[in-house]
């Protein structure tokens, strides 16, 4: 069965589906305000839609990583052929989609937290043409990423999500927002052009023999890149574990580690989300911030495995920092959105823990985090954005007993509270479980992942600290008279909940979608460290 | 017999003919129409089309016209294209530019000079003798200082003509004081020629060192490369805007021709044949990248940082168009066709770009007489039509994709790395990070800053629109489907004598 509609497969419609939503809502007349809503709400709903039969129609069985086979859905097709030139060679570039095991929790968390931003935009005021249209050009953006296979379409995508980022945090933002926005934009743009040069590296040094016409070609095939054998001997990146390796690895590395963001490169991070409008928060915690995790799971890992296992504990030490870190700067926060900013470092720093330990639980745990955390994120960042609407203002100390006024509300932020700091039967628990797991088993990170747990602790104070400051205690009078949640904040509240307690419950509805994907890049990336073993 | 070749080449020397042809035509047309300007702007519009059509009929020929003065070849064949379609697009910003307008009376002059440049630049990129050399570039700058000094009525535009004539002057002084000396050593005028006395018997080298610094001198001054960089500003601020865009673009691609034929003909190793994948060998290894590698880091460098501190967004630009000349000498000294090539597409991408940014900065100055940072202030919402535009433009600038830039960028960036200069590329990589930072700039005073009561809605020809548009789409469409202009390039690499 293929899933095509009008010839064009289901992955280019569900990751091109907003730029028509874009082209639409840029024809609407300025006055139609509802109308630009409502087509935003419709596109991202259909790309709901998309993501669940893509769900419900993936082979459980099939690897994926690195070979063409293993990936479902796929398209292909060239994009730039130029013919050869005796001295530059031909130059192919695909417009290579599919999806694996990794890829699928990520498409769907964007369908899913795409949707939701919109809802939760729609009280904004200003120039709200620009906003729908830069939101759904972004949402393009995010999908892309996730579902190339194909280096340079990767980057583009990559690239794209920059400037409707920049235009939608400096524009709609909060007052400090020019600063945030060109901190943001210059980080990313810092990382992506250490990106680039790796990636034209990857380029000159990795040949396929083309099928068609059996002349040698250099490719930007993300698969083919993971083939040793498929590098050019004497090209820039040929052999095992060189110089030139750990460089454009290390390149790589930087260019992903700003987006997830890895100490020492998060500050813009704070800034970022403080400044965001609540909707933009939502998306940069909940898909952001996953797609630097997934570039390296998806890129750095397989194409340079004996990398990956030299600088396990590097990674894992990082994550440690993270970790801990991240969870004392949360503790000292009075803003509330600052506080969850720092609390997305403390948690990326458990997906990049369950990597470094580069075994099935600590990636699975990884990855499941990777889409628990962008849930849980999301819904903190919208129980900030219900009590800033009301109050204009996110001081911790401002408020108390809100679980009187607001009883509703209270529940529904228990949920996410509790699923942050990692309650057993809410999702947040299984995956922080399996990440720690994982890296306790190797001997080399027993001693961090210990250290690491610190961190759990940290999390349930500042958590806990947090709850008891705004909800409980006694009753501000200056807040008596808050409206509790309506029936909008409800509807993008309850899917978010019910997912964390669903996957809480019976986490194998996600883990038996990761299991072959991650078992194979285990692998993968095991048997690319034996081949270190053999050249001394 | 001498004669009848000279006849014989005429027919391959049409595109110049025709530019002088109109060059007359033009002059003859402003003294019969004096109060009708658009006449010579009809003039030398058609005269530039014919001259463009003549050399895209060149395409394919490889030969050398008038004893070895000229060549018409692939290379000289696209940068004549490049030279043509910039000055096409800038009379049609003239007929629109208020600044150039206001003086009816001169628009004769101000076309016929424009054609003369052109001219100048036409015979640069095809130029294969040091003499020609000389005097092609002595044509266009002579033009060029006139242009720049052409509203007379404002002071800082005769000031930046009269910086501009010293600069030229001494830096045009010290090259041909080099091209003597390359004379003396080589005992020939000829490119190839100088290279076969050359590969013959070597030369002292303090002496051929020497020479080339001095030759560099005058091309480092039309390509705006720093330390040879200091007129740029103050020209490209005082002269109208409409010059300014040409002179950012096409004298500077017809400076990059004339460089790289003279490096690459003069100094390749012709002993050493059939190196693989278009890379050369400097005779005797002769290190002249090494020279074009310390100008190239200091103008990325120093274009890109002076430009953050810019508010006058002709001074932005010019800063900018200095540092996108330091990125393009990245392909220069790479002594691989694939670095050359990298440049011809970069060309491409740069001028419709630059170009495009220039214009909407001319627009804004049509409609508010200023043009400072702060006339952009919130035009996002009272124009969106030439704000979004600028932003493509400056995110193309950036190098982002999906633009026309990031293409541009790619390829300087393969060739470098192809070339193993990987501390160059890294060089280059965190530039285009600097500039990200002025070119936000001006994003940031269009859209995150609300325009104040006093600033009006901008209302834009339909004309204008459609120039606008002619610009802003290639910078989008080359972003995502740029294969003919990399095919062009691959093929537009060829100088005659070589390969």
């Amino acid at each position: 069965m293929t899933f095509q509609l009008f010839g064009i497969g289901i992955l280019s419609w569900i990751t091109f589906l907003p730029v028509i939503g874009m082209i639409i809502v840029l024809l609407i007349p300025k006055e139609a305000r509802s109308a630009m809503k409502w087509t935003a709400v419709g596109i991202t709903f259909l790309q709901v839609v998309l993501a669940v039969v893509i769900y419900a129609n993936f082979n459980y069985n099939l690897g994926g990583i690195n070979s063409q086979e293993g990936m479902q859905f796929v398209e292909k097709a060239k994009w730039i052929d130029i013919k050869s030139v005796s001295w530059f060679g031909r130059v192919l570039i695909e417009y290579f989609l599919g999806v694996d095991g990794i890829s699928v929790p990520m498409v769907i968390l964007t369908a899913l937290i795409s949707f939701i931003a919109v809802i939760a935009s729609w009280k904004i005021d200003k120039a709200l043409k620009g906003y729908m249209a830069l939101l759904l050009l972004l949402d393009t953006g995010m999908m892309g990423v996730f579902v190339a296979l194909d280096f340079f379409l990767f980057y583009v995508f990559w690239e794209l999500m920059l400037l409707p980022m920049y235009f939608l945090i400096g524009v709609w933002g909060g007052p400090r927002r020019e600063y945030a926005a060109i901190k943001f934009f210059l980080y990313t743009l810092a990382g992506s052009v250490l990106m680039l040069l790796a990636m034209i590296a990857l380029y000159f040094s990795v040949t396929i023999i083309d099928p068609a016409s059996g002349e040698k070609l250099h490719t930007f095939n993300l698969l083919a890149m993971m083939n040793p054998a498929n590098f050019e001997p004497n090209s820039l990146l040929a052999g095992f574990g060189t110089h030139m390796r750990a460089l454009a690895y290390v390149a790589l590395f930087i260019g992903f580690a700003i987006k997830v963001p890895i100490f020492p490169f998060h500050t813009w991070l704070p800034d970022a989300h403080v400044e965001a409008p609540t909707a933009i928060s939502v998306i940069l915690a909940g898909v952001l911030l996953k797609m630097g995790a997934y570039g390296l799971i998806r890129i750095s890992f397989p194409i340079f495995p004996e990398l990956a296992q030299k600088y396990a504990f590097a990674l894992a030490i990082l994550a440690f920092i993270n970790i801990v870190y991240g969870a004392l700067c949360a503790m000292a926060q009075t803003d509330f959105k600052k506080l969850i900013a720092y609390s997305s470092v403390s948690h990326m720093g458990i997906v990049l823990l369950g990597m470094s330990a580069l075994n099935t639980q600590g990636m699975m745990g990884a990855v499941f985090q990777m889409f628990n955390h962008g849930t849980i994120t999301a819904m903190l960042f919208l129980i900030v954005g219900v009590i800033y609407d009301r109050a204009h203002t996110r001081d911790l100390n401002a408020f108390g007993g809100l679980a009187l006024t607001m009883p509703k509300y209270t529940g529904i932020m228990t949920v996410a509270f509790f699923a942050a700091l990692g309650l057993p039967g809410l999702s947040g628990f299984v995956s922080e479980a399996f990440s720690f797991l994982g890296a306790f088993q190797v001997d080399k990170l027993r001693v961090i992942t210990m250290a690491s747990t610190l961190g759990i602790v940290l999390t349930a104070a500042y958590m806990l600290w947090t709850l008891q400051r705004v909800f409980l205690g006694k009753a501000n009078e200056k807040w008596s008279t808050m409206p509790d949640v309506d029936g909008r904040e409800i509807f993008m509240l309850a899917p978010l909940a019910i997912i964390i307690l669903v996957l809480g419950i019976y986490p194998s509805f996600m883990l038996n979608i990761m299991t072959s994907s991650v078992n194979h890049l285990v692998d993968l990336v095991a048997k690319g460290g034996a081949a270190v073993a053999l050249i001394p | 017999m001498f004669v009848q070749q000279i006849i014989q080449n005429l027919i391959h020397f049409l595109p110049e003919m025709v530019l002088t042809a109109t060059f007359c035509i033009a002059i003859l047309a402003g003294l019969i129409f004096r109060n009708n300007s658009k006449v010579v702007g009809w003039v030398a519009f058609i005269g530039v089309m014919t001259a463009l059509l003549f050399v895209i009929n060149q395409s394919g020929t490889s030969e050398e016209i008038f004893s070895g003065m000229i060549a018409v070849d692939p290379f000289a064949v696209f940068f004549k294209s490049l030279t043509a379609i910039c000055a096409l697009i800038i009379i049609l910003f003239s007929a629109y530019s208020v600044e150039v307008q206001t003086t009816v009376k001169r628009m004769a002059e101000y076309y016929a000079l424009l054609i003369t440049m052109t001219l100048g630049m036409f015979l640069m990129a095809g130029a294969t003798n040091l003499l020609m050399m000389v005097l092609a570039m002595e044509l266009t700058s002579y033009s060029s200082y006139i242009l720049a000094g052409y509203t007379k009525e404002a002071s800082d535009s005769s000031e930046a003509s009269l910086k501009y004539i010293i600069y030229g002057a001494v830096s045009s002084g010290v090259m041909l004081y080099g091209v003597s000396i390359l004379f003396g050593l080589s005992g020939a005028m000829n490119y190839s020629g100088i290279n076969r006395a050359l590969t013959l018997s070597a030369p002292n080298y303090y002496a051929l060192l020497i020479a080339t610094i001095f030759i560099v001198v005058g091309f480092g001054y039309k390509i705006s490369a720093v330390p040879f960089h200091f007129w740029t500003p103050d020209v490209y601020e005082g002269a109208p805007i409409t010059i300014t865009a040409f002179l950012s673009v096409a004298s500077k691609a017809a400076g990059f021709a004339m460089m790289m034929r003279f490096f690459k003909v003069i100094f390749i190793d012709t002993t050493i044949l059939a190196l693989p994948s278009g890379v050369w060998i400097s005779l005797y290894h002769f290190e002249w990248n090494k020279l074009l590698v310390i100008l190239s880091v200091l103008t990325m460098t120093l274009g890109n940082l002076v430009a953050v501190w810019q508010d006058n967004l002709k001074r932005l630009l010019a800063y900018s168009s200095i540092a996108h000349a330091g990125y393009m000498l990245m392909g220069v000294v790479l002594l691989s066709d694939k670095g050359v090539a990298a440049v011809l597409i970069y060309f491409v991408m740069y001028l419709f770009m630059n170009l495009g940014a220039f214009y909407v900065v001319m627009l804004v100055a049509n409609k508010t007489g200023s043009e400072d940072i702060s006339a952009f202030r919130g035009l996002g919402y009272r124009s969106p039509i030439i704000s979004v535009a600028m932003a493509i433009f400056l995110v193309s600038l950036t190098g982002l994709p999906p633009t026309a830039g990031f293409i541009g960028k790619f390829y300087l960036f393969s060739a470098v790395l192809d070339a193993r200069w990987i501390w160059l590329a890294v060089v280059g990589a965190v530039n285009s990070v600097i500039s990200l930072y002025y070119y936000a700039r001006v994003l940031r005073y269009m859209f995150l800053r609300d325009a104040k009561d006093n600033l009006e809605n901008l209302h834009i020809l339909r004309i204008e629109a459609l120039i606008l548009l002619v610009l802003a789409i290639p910078t989008l469409i080359f972003g995502l489907y740029f294969a003919p202009i990399v095919d062009l390039a691959n093929a537009s690499v060829q100088m005659f004598g070589l390969h």
